[in-house]
């Protein structure tokens, strides 16, 4: 066992915590009055410095201790929440997310000590609180319980025949016996780490003989508050006893030396040698000694104690913090969706010998097959499940990162966020960050006006920034809106003519659509200056491709004046999707069916031409035709008075019809990469093997319209 | 595929050089020529099997196939060295290669031969000047058994033809 099988654990909830911090600390700034937001803020510093402490991250225990200090003067009224300790509060976070990415890349801490950040958590400690007494911040008086845990519990141990030899053979030899009880904190995160740490100190000094609960289930965290060791040793118990409690988050260790006598399961199997019971109460100095000592902690707590009481009420209204989890490793999901893959390959081609052997196959093959069906497509599900994430987590950190660029480019910005619950495929979520974070930027900077044109305007003086996450069918949208300005598009065709990306000509022809997608090219910026917030050029190109490499697309929408909409649209699965399949010419063809909106059985004789390309009108819309036998180079088997078979497809408002010579149905196909060598032909989004072994490609319809 | 026969014989004549190490080399054909393929890049020699066609493709990459599960890309080997178009007899196989950045991709060959073993000291290495670029699959001659051999220079295959 070693603290680095902890350090996963750290990290996490290390991250949860600062951002627990984050998100409580930006209420306490609109709300410096809230007690319930103090008093989560101090529990996660608090936690934090006690995760810190244990993994042995000096520095970063530190500095959440300044921070501690901080808030339990805030908690205890002797300090106002202003501007300047938010500001401060908020560097001491980066700091530590410093640390912790630094902890992350290799297992250290760095050596920044941020003795800058420490000064001026202590100035505002000693311009507000006074005399306010540093160690005083209360972690004591919360561990402190009103239950009794502990005691002499080592007086229970049922001891078998050989551990009490074992024991009287060690008297014999001059060692003396210990019992010891070590007991955590109410609100210890990690302890089973802090009963390993108290273990290898003990260990230095005495031998273990006996730990109740085992060794095993101490490791496992399979202990309540407490647990009770027999120790052989040579040296004093007072010492060892130091030793445990010098472990952070132990609230108290009570040692004695052992009297077999007192033991109840020694006590009945030497009924008739006749114990003293007398001399067990008074052979117990070590406890009246602690007696004093726990009474003072008892009593002196109480008033704290109302506080945490009252923040488990609340969490337990607001969230069930304590959800049974098991945290798994993401590849070992991977590897279960390759395995589901191949289990419906399989499927897949059961299904087609099936098929394939109409006339002799009886019905209860057939029923067997179907079940099969519905199982593997259930399996399909719960792994695709399991590896769904709320982008919560991703968009937790905006509302922080619009307060920053608030205050660097001097306007008013208000994020609105919310569908933060929409969930998502775990890669997916784990790279939306960044494209998110562009988009939001973008429309900080570049969108929302400085507060004199707004008042011109006649807009409200904050401006508005909106983050929405729905579900839409098989898709996830994700849209980031603002109020601001809008894209000036006589801007950006003057840039782009200036930049030699299009000529004059043109320029003049293109529609509004066509222009602004003249900022996803690369190195496009028409910000008029590089700041540090955007303006580089590196911004939308880099978004676009990296939502298409996650099968996704972005859209924008723009009014001058009135503000942009950007839509990200992802697909909810990455791996295993629903098709159609289709034949064109000889060759087999799958479409996705999320992009399919109706087939279509068209007369040749609808067939219109606009503006020399074929059309067909349907139920009022006018749709383009797609013959997919020329766009996949291939003959068509059919001629030219047959009815055409036409899939409408839909990206976004957009429609086409795609026009097939055969359809053979639905099925739920496992997409394969077609590898690096074949440099990816834009239609093609993938290839799947078929029941038969055979492989069909994947048409990407968006990419068709 | 024509070799300057002079300079191959003066490579030959410089043998001799000590260095007993040996390399064994799949032997295939192609027309009327042998090559050899170092064994050790060699993943798997399969028949021939439907080839799913990939449309806008070059003309040398011939489609796609499932090798158990995998879907890998097939590439004709004569029409990357600007022979005529490739003849499925029997004896056609798909000679699979493990490249280092592409992972496995397949190659149409005409016929599998054999495997030989050549010493160090019956491979000869050829340089090209820059007006022969067709041959530069090619990067070194082994003898065996009287015969000529031109050995395949593997990094050739990797993505820059595409």
């Amino acid at each position: 066992m070693d603290v680095n099988q902890y350090l996963e654990i750290f990290l996490d909830e290390t991250k949860e915590h600062l951002q627990n911090l984050n998100t409580q600390i930006l209420e306490l700034e609109s709300d410096p009055e809230g007690e319930d937001t103090v008093n989560e803020i101090f529990r996660a510093a608090h936690s934090l410095k006690g995760m810190a402490g244990t993994m042995g991250y000096k520095r970063m225990q530190n500095l959440t201790h300044d921070m501690e200090n901080v808030f339990s003067e805030v908690r205890n009224g002797n300090i106002k929440v202003q501007p300047k300790l938010i500001d401060v509060l908020f560097q001491c976070l980066d700091a530590l997310e410093e640390y912790t990415d630094n902890i992350q890349n290799n297992a250290d801490e760095g050596t920044n000590d941020n003795e800058a950040l420490i000064r001026q958590l202590n100035d505002i400690l000693n311009d507000n609180g006074g005399s306010a007494p540093a160690e005083a911040a209360a972690p004591e008086a919360d561990a402190a319980s009103s239950e009794p845990a502990g005691g002499e519990k080592w007086k229970d141990i049922v001891l078998d025949d050989s551990q009490i030899s074992v024991i009287k053979e060690a008297q014999n030899q001059g060692k003396k016996v210990y019992g010891l009880n070590v007991v955590v904190q109410e609100n210890c995160i990690l302890k089973a780490a802090r009963a390993f740490l108290v273990f290898k100190a003990v260990e230095e000094m005495a031998e273990i003989i006996i730990s109740m609960p085992s060794a095993q289930d101490v490791e496992d965290e399979k202990f309540d508050r407490d647990f009770t060791l027999i120790l052989l040793s040579d040296v004093e118990i007072e010492k060892i006893i130091q030793a445990a409690e010098s472990v952070s988050e132990i609230e108290k260790a009570i040692g004695a030396p052992v009297m077999l006598e007192e033991n109840q399961s020694y006590k009945k199997a030497e009924e008739d040698a006749k114990a003293e019971a007398a001399e067990a109460e008074k052979a117990a100095p070590a406890e009246t000694a602690m007696g004093p000592a726990e009474v003072h902690e008892e009593t002196a707590p109480a008033p704290a104690q109302a506080a945490p009481a009252k923040q488990e009420v609340k969490k337990n209204n607001a969230k069930p913090v304590v959800n049974r989890t098991v945290r798994v490793d993401i590849e070992k999901l991977d590897s279960l969706m390759n395995l589901v893959s191949e289990l419906i390959i399989a499927k897949n081609s059961l299904v087609s010998v099936s098929s394939q052997e109409q006339t002799n196959t009886n019905t209860a093959f057939n029923e067997q097959i179907e079940y099969l069906e519905q199982v593997t497509t259930n399996l399909h599900e719960s792994v695709m499940k399991v590896r769904m994430v709320p982008i919560e987590s991703v968009v937790n950190k905006f509302p922080r990162m619009i307060r920053d660029l608030s205050k660097k480019l001097d306007k008013k910005l208000e994020l609105y966020m919310s569908g933060e619950e929409t969930e998502l495929d775990r890669t997916v979520v784990d790279e939306i960050g960044d494209p998110l974070m562009h988009l939001l930027r973008n429309s900080a900077d570049h969108g929302i006006e400085s507060a004199e044109i707004r008042a011109q305007r006649g807009k409200p003086s904050v401006g508005s920034i909106f983050l929405d996450a729905y579900q839409d069918g098989n898709n996830v949208v994700i849209e980031v809106r603002d109020d601001g300005n809008g894209i000036d598009t006589e801007a950006v065709k003057e840039k782009a003519i200036e930049r030699g990306s299009i000529t004059p000509e043109q320029a003049a022809n293109m529609t509004d659509k066509e222009i602004v997608n003249l900022l996803f090219l690369p190195s496009f910026s028409t910000a008029k200056k590089v700041t540090d917030v955007s303006g580089r050029g590196v911004g939308l190109d880099v978004v676009r491709s990296k939502i298409e490499s996650l099968s996704g697309e972005v859209e924008v929408k723009t009014k001058l004046g009135e503000g942009s909409t950007w839509t990200i649209r992802l697909p909810l699965t990455l791996a295993i999707i629903q098709a159609l399949m289709v034949v064109v010419g000889d060759e087999k063809y799958a479409i996705s069916l999320g992009s399919i909106q109706t087939l279509e059985d068209i007369v040749p004789g609808d067939v219109k031409l606009v503006q020399n390309k074929e059309v067909i009108h349907l139920r009022g819309q006018v749709i383009p035709l797609i013959r997919l036998n020329e766009v996949l180079d291939i003959e068509s088997k059919k001629t030219a008075d047959e009815n055409l078979i036409v899939v409408i497809v839909k990206k976004g408002d957009k429609m086409a019809g795609l026009v097939i010579d055969e359809l053979i149905g639905q099925q739920e196909i496992v997409i394969k990469s077609l590898g690096k060598y074949i440099k990816q032909c834009k239609f093609i989004s993938g290839a799947t093997i078929l029941g038969d072994g055979e492989i069909a490609l994947i048409l990407d319809a968006n990419a068709l319209i | 595929m024509e070799l300057n026969k002079s300079t191959v014989q003066e490579l030959l004549v410089e043998e001799g050089k000590a260095a007993m190490e040996s390399i064994q080399f799949i032997v295939i054909r192609l027309g009327e020529e042998q090559y050899g393929i170092d064994i050790r890049s060699i993943d798997n020699i399969v028949r021939m099997q439907s080839i799913t066609r990939i449309p806008k493709m070059p003309a040398f990459l011939k489609g796609v196939i499932n090798l158990r599960g995998e879907v890998i890309p097939v590439i004709s080997m004569r029409q990357k060295m600007d022979l005529e178009e490739d003849v499925i007899t029997k004896a056609t196989r798909i000679l699979v290669l493990k490249l280092e950045q592409e992972g496995n991709v397949g190659f149409l060959v005409d016929e599998v031969k054999e495997v030989v073993t050549l010493s160090v000291n019956e491979i000869e290495k050829i340089t090209y000047n820059a007006k022969e670029e067709k041959s530069s699959l090619i990067n070194a001659v082994g003898k065996h058994n009287g015969e000529l051999i031109s050995l395949f220079d593997l990094s050739a295959f990797s993505l820059e033809g595409n």
